[in-house]
């Protein structure tokens, strides 16, 4: 992997970011929107609620944790689609980069885009809500990893789909992580799940995620084994998206989709 | 330079490119004519590594593209232009030339892109939208694209489609100076037949994936018994 090219096609989007007020108020707007929502809702649940009583922010924390998952998966398709609409992405494939370099630009680069939509939401919760994501301690670096590991995993395998069957699978994009949401109790435990959906939600490292976050808010308790469950879940998962995303490039070499592909 | 032994591209059940072997010298200029969807796109889709082929082997100065090491070495060599290609249009002139030039790790970037703005008259957009620059002046940001990395591979997919005839002659004579300066070796698909008339030292035609014929403008011009290549060209298609 060569420096200089993972850094071009990063500040091909930073340039694009910087040149735009409105993609960046674009980017901040929509994790606000969601935190002034959740903060009311929490705030009512807070009220009325057993299993939050006295618990403020638990499931405005879980909403932030969730929105960082689904800003970073957004974000590394949003950087994929960009270069579909824009018809630029045969100039991609016909210069020298590599896949890993690829995989590793878009990977850096929406950690940056997701971050700068998340900070100033996770900064409003305190003075509007009274509630901060800082209170979760140490482990909440380690949930924040797992949950970027997972976004960019769904990431990858959505832009692999791009890659195989071209822009008609924009759809998909903008719907992955709607169809994970259920499965992964952000904002109920497990336990509320049907048997036979708890099999298969424990299949995916947001079980684990969103139950550490409502442990160590609601019990502080911090189980490790949780985190490391999730870590090594999001792990498998993150290799094989890319050993996807390699297929995808061979499979789309092979049906000719690099080529003139755009809107 | 180029060589391409016996390769053909099958989708589904259709052959788009069917067996064509071909060698291109370096330091020529050789163009590929033939109707749409004779396989054109195709076969410089293949040289490019962005089509595999179903059959045959691509070598570019004696590497083979098809080998995932080769692959990333020869693109450093190469550079691409078409009209149904083009640069992200949010970003200034300067900006995508700046993206490219690193990409393909040029030195002295900045020098670079200022003597290719200079050449190409593209100094007073520099800080202007790629988007929202005329055709002909987008064409020429892609040309500089194109040139970016001095390559000594040059395919170029009809690059002065639709362009009025002053920023199309302007384009090729630039690139006619710049191939005889640095010796580039250049593939031009082309419907413009006196644009290949004036560039070209071979030409090959196309017809339903095949390789018809080839030989320089002359010799094919001859040999059809026309008066020039564009009457040579129609003859060959509709025989």
């Amino acid at each position: 992997m060569k420096f200089h090219r993972i850094y071009a096609l990063s500040i091909r989007h930073l340039y694009l970011i910087k040149s735009s007020f409105p993609r960046i108020l674009d980017l901040i707007y929509w994790p606000t929107i969601q935190i002034i929502l959740w903060g009311f809702i929490s705030q009512f649940f807070t009220m009325y609620s057993d299993y939050y009583n006295n618990t403020i922010g638990v499931i405005l924390s879980c909403a932030i944790l969730y929105d960082f998952l689904f800003r970073s998966s957004i974000s590394f398709n949003m950087l994929f689609l960009e270069e579909i609409w824009s018809r630029n992405f045969t100039n991609l494939f016909v210069a020298p980069l590599k896949l890993s370099e690829i995989i590793t630009a878009l990977t850096s680069t929406a950690l940056l885009r997701t971050l700068i939509g998340i900070i100033p939401a996770i900064i409003l919760m305190n003075p509007l809500f009274g509630v901060s994501l800082l209170q979760m301690g140490p482990p909440l670096f380690l949930l924040f990893l797992s949950l970027y590991l997972f976004g960019t995993t769904l990431g990858l395998l959505v832009t692999s789909g791009l890659l195989r069957f071209g822009p008609a699978f924009e759809n998909v994009a903008w719907s992955s992580l709607f169809i994970l949401a259920p499965l992964g109790c952000v904002y109920y435990p497990l336990s509320i799940l049907p048997e036979w959906l708890q099999i298969l939600a424990k299949g995916l490292p947001l079980v684990y995620l969103f139950e550490e976050a409502r442990s160590i808010l609601v019990n502080n308790v911090v189980n490790y084994n949780n985190i490391m469950a999730a870590l090594a879940l999001n792990l498998f998962y993150f290799a094989g998206a890319i050993f996807i995303f390699y297929l995808a490039f061979y499979g789309a070499r092979k049906k000719g989709t690099l080529v003139n592909m755009g809107e | 330079m180029i060589e391409i032994n016996d390769i053909s591209k099958k989708y589904k059940s259709t052959l788009a490119v069917k067996n064509i072997s071909f060698k291109i010298k370096k330091n020529t200029i050789v163009g590929l004519l033939g109707p749409n969807g004779c396989g054109k796109t195709t076969t410089i889709g293949m040289l490019l590594g962005l089509i595999k082929p179903t059959s045959g082997s691509v070598f570019i100065d004696g590497k083979n593209i098809e080998k995932e090491n080769n692959r990333t070495k020869i693109l450093e060599k190469v550079n691409f232009i078409s009209p149904y290609v083009e640069l992200p249009k949010k970003l200034t002139v300067e900006e995508n030339l700046k993206v490219y030039g690193r990409m393909y790790g040029v030195n002295n970037l900045q020098d670079k892109i200022l003597n290719l703005m200079e050449d190409l008259n593209l100094l007073d957009f520099k800080k202007r939208k790629t988007g929202e620059l005329s055709s002909g002046q987008k064409n020429r940001v892609s040309l500089a694209k194109a040139l970016i990395n001095d390559p000594e591979i040059l395919l170029l997919d009809e690059p002065t489609a639709s362009l009025d005839p002053d920023v199309g002659d302007y384009i090729r004579t630039y690139i006619e100076n710049f191939a005889a300066k640095k010796g580039t070796t250049i593939l031009l698909a082309s419907h413009n037949m006196n644009e290949v008339e004036r560039l070209c030292n071979e030409v090959m035609m196309m017809k339903n994936g095949k390789i018809i014929d080839k030989g320089t403008c002359n010799e094919l011009i001859k040999k059809h018994g026309r008066k020039n290549l564009e009457e040579t060209f129609l003859k060959i298609v509709r025989e």
